[in-house]
């Protein structure tokens, strides 16, 4: 193993964040690879509430709940992948942060019936500079867009990939896991040439 | 016992941050969502834990990660740092911070995690 003069006694654990509209498929994503049904943490939220018939100079504080669903695999006994699904409701934007920050890179999942639902995670993950790709949940139900189609849409960097999947299906699962690898590692190939 | 009052026990009839003390801010050693940490002892051979923290502390016997000691004692995450924290301080466990954030991964670890998924 090389070692970078870290202690060694603990494994390494890394991130994948997995991001998406509400209702997209993020936690069946994580759940066809993950090795433990996908477990849900809680965060706390105390947030000044702003309804306009509050009375003046009264502020009600109310606290809500957060739920992250997340997966693990353990690579080997030195290193844990944990895939982490962000909260459905785009206002907690304060833990996106938190689940991007030190991720090696992220999966926008897509659903071609509310495509502008990925909008914000697309957006998120371009200004802070995280590698993404694109993953279009095939819904029985929705019509096939091609990748290109999605691309456009989305106006996409030309280097970024979109792939078709199946988030219930583990080997197709895979094939994303697969595509944001092989993308976050030609970008780290490139940044160390430059 | 049936009063119209009977809904004030949907709420927790011990607020989460009774568990830390009202504390809701620790010195959190930067712990974060994927800091593994491993007990360095069984709650058995500590006296006088409080139960949420021996059960943070049976849990952790493997290394675990925050969020998973969180979702497995299902206590939210900022309550789980404080007892975390605590702990550490106790000597009862230690942590591994993920890499620091501010370098990029090593060609290693990426390609080690590219093979893990293949295998799966």
């Amino acid at each position: 193993m090389a070692s970078e003069g870290s202690d060694r006694r603990l494994t390494t654990a890394v991130k994948i964040v997995v991001a998406g509209g509400f209702g997209v498929g993020k936690t069946t994503l994580v759940g066809s690879v993950s090795e433990v049904p996908p477990l849900r943490t809680e965060e706390l939220i105390t947030e000044a509430s702003s309804r306009v018939d509050d009375l003046a100079g009264v502020e009600a504080k109310t606290t809500t709940t957060v739920a992250l669903d997340f997966g693990r695999i353990t690579i080997s006994p030195e290193l844990i992948l944990y895939l982490f699904g962000t909260p459905g409701q785009n206002r907690f934007w304060f833990m996106w942060d938190e689940l991007a920050r030190g991720a090696l890179g992220a999966v926008v999942l897509a659903d071609t019936r509310r495509l502008d639902s990925c909008f914000p995670a697309v957006d998120f993950f371009e200004r802070r500079g995280l590698p993404f790709i694109v993953a279009v949940n095939c819904f029985d139900d929705a019509y096939r867009y091609g990748t290109e189609e999605v691309r456009a849409a989305l106006d996409l960097d030309p280097q970024t990939p979109v792939l078709l999947c199946d988030a219930r299906d583990r080997e197709s699962t895979k094939q994303v896991l697969v595509t944001l690898m092989h993308h976050v590692m030609a970008g780290s190939r490139l940044a160390r040439t430059h | 016992m049936s009063t119209p009052t009977e809904a004030w026990f949907d709420d927790p009839l011990v607020r989460p941050y009774a568990v830390t003390g009202g504390r809701t801010r620790s010195s959190q050693r930067g712990l974060d969502l994927i800091t593994l940490v491993v007990a360095m002892r069984t709650p058995a051979e500590v006296a006088d834990l409080q139960p949420e923290y021996a059960m943070a502390l049976q849990v952790c016997q493997q290394p675990i990660s925050v969020a998973e000691v969180s979702a497995k004692i299902d206590l939210p995450l900022q309550v789980v740092k404080v007892v975390l924290s605590d702990l550490i301080a106790q000597g009862h466990l230690i942590f591994r911070s993920a890499a620091p954030t501010n370098e990029a991964p090593s060609q290693y670890i990426l390609q080690a995690v590219l093979d893990g998924i293949r295998r799966l």
